[in-house]
């Protein structure tokens, strides 16, 4: 059964997650991706809100404008991208601002999964293409910061039971990515034994 | 032989309508073979996390089923495979023109994500479309007495999990294998698995990736005709799967929903192969064109 975390989370509540888990997400999930994460780091502009505690999503918004909401948007299709491509500024939004999860697809580096560990942080696993599901989990969109960068603003989103999540990269420094890849690469060798195909030709 | 033609003005309408249908169509209901496919990878799924990844997938499919919207963000590049039958004659290039605006105005009206960019400046024309885009492949066909229209949307999760190798004859057959392995366990969870994996081996470089990405396009559980390359399936397949790198590669038996191999002859001194995945949702629709503008639309 899935555990329902709040945000903001705490950290020991993060240090208590393991690989495998599964959890959900009650409470705010701050959308980001490349564009808002180069204007922070690269051009050195601190996020426009408090990200303390925070969930970070890798997020591709579909949206439309809306009079009837105060952001002025509402979801249309909201999914999920390639995390690795973000994967650089992993320890810094850590370090730096205080982000407890980020959620994606894909997994990250060895690196980042050792900045995890330093600081506290988990990578929760998204179903990559279930953007449909992901969508009715959004409430509202309830602020959009660095609305020049859209769509790749500092969205608000307001989420209820947002998941299920699988802790994919813990606390601990452990990652399901790492250890999927090592037995796949083990497994591969069995094949072409299997399959009498040699390493040489 | 009658002949069909096609090139009237109300002909226009017919193929914009088309092109609209196509595309968003297919970014909303998943094919029934893919579903079947997906159930029973779930049926037969040992792993827990993997488990519950097929239940939210399945989830995905039918809240798209009941909302009507889309089942990923990625629209994807627009791709038609275009097939003209026999005793057919249509006006080619007022039937793409149509097309793409029906790809246009789906985007425009609905309104969808526009993915498709300028190589090297970046820019969005918000209309899904752009030079060479939508993508055309048009082929001639004696087999059939209509215009054969299948669509594909193709996401960039999996199209960046492209690869071509043009091998030595020396590599033979052994040396096609392991590429095809060694690209999926490298490719691991980034093509968003289980995914449809397609094979293209011969032709020159072009055809051979082609024949790949086309060999996605068939449907789960359908093996190619010819036994010998029938069982090359199989075995690759169940090689795959046999790595465990699972449902969005975080462990599990079904990396693969199904692997499919096209061929063409090549050259004496090549031995290309090319490998293209499609994501767990296969997406794609198809419409079947008859004279008189009688119009049948499935998979």
């Amino acid at each position: 059964m899935e555990r329902v975390l709040r945000t903001p989370l705490d950290e020991d509540a993060v240090r208590a997650l393991r690989v495998g888990d599964a959890v959900m997400l009650d409470g705010v999930v701050w959308g980001i991706r490349d564009a808002t994460l180069m204007r922070i780091f690269d051009q050195g502009q601190p996020p426009p809100a408090d990200l303390r505690g925070g969930a970070l999503l890798h997020v591709a918004p579909n949206v439309r404008r809306s009079s009837a909401v105060p952001s002025g948007y509402v979801p249309t299709t909201v999914g999920t991208t390639t995390s690795m491509r973000m994967d650089r500024f992993t320890e810094g939004l850590l370090r730096d601002y205080g982000v407890r999860a980020i959620i994606g697809k894909g997994g990250l580096s060895d690196a980042s999964s050792a900045a995890l560990a330093r600081y506290g942080g988990v990578y929760l696993a998204i179903v990559g293409g279930a953007a449909s599901v992901e969508t009715e989990q959004v409430e509202a969109i309830e602020h959009v910061y660095w609305e020049d960068l859209m769509p790749e603003c500092l969205w608000q989103f307001r989420v209820r039971a947002f998941g299920p999540l699988t802790v994919a990269m813990d606390a601990a420094g452990a990652s399901m990515y790492r250890d999927v890849a090592a037995r796949a690469r083990q497994r591969l060798a069995d094949v072409y034994a299997k399959l009498g195909l040699s390493d040489e030709s | 032989m009658t002949e069909v033609t096609m090139d009237a003005r109300e002909y226009d309408a017919l193929f914009e309508d088309l092109g609209l249908r196509l595309y968003l169509d297919a970014q909303i209901d998943i094919p029934p073979d893919v579903r079947e496919g997906l159930r029973g990878a779930l049926a037969r799924e040992t792993n827990l996390v993997a488990r519950g990844i097929f239940h939210t997938i399945l989830k995905a499919i039918d809240v798209s089923d009941r909302t009507h919207t889309l089942v990923c963000q990625d629209t994807g590049i627009p791709i038609f495979w275009i097939t003209i039958g026999r005793g057919v004659v249509v006006d080619g290039a007022r039937m793409l023109a149509a097309l793409r605006r029906g790809v246009e105005r789906a985007t425009v009206e609905t309104p969808i994500r526009s993915s498709i960019v300028s190589p090297i400046e970046r820019e969005n024309r918000q209309t899904s479309s752009g030079e060479g885009i939508p993508v055309f492949h048009v082929e001639f066909s004696q087999e059939i007495d209509h215009i054969d229209i299948l669509m594909m949307p193709k996401g960039s999760g999996s199209e960046s999990m492209s690869f071509l190798k043009m091998l030595l004859p020396a590599d033979g057959i052994n040396g096609i294998k392991k590429f095809v392995l060694d690209t999926c366990v490298g490719a691991a969870g980034r093509p968003c698995p289980p995914t449809i994996i397609g094979v293209g081996i011969g032709g020159s470089s072009d055809v051979c990736v082609t024949l790949a990405k086309k060999a996605t396009l068939r449907p789960v559980g359908e093996r190619h005709p010819d036994p010998k390359i029938a069982a090359l399936e199989v075995e690759l397949l169940e090689a795959i799967n046999s790595t465990g790198i699972g449902p969005m590669g975080l462990g599990g038996d079904t990396t693969a929903l199904d692997l499919h191999v096209e061929t063409a002859w090549t050259h004496i001194t090549l031995n290309p192969v090319a490998v293209n995945m499609q994501c767990w949702r296969g997406e794609r629709r198809r419409a079947r064109v008859y004279a008189g503008g009688r119009v049948e639309v499935g998979y």
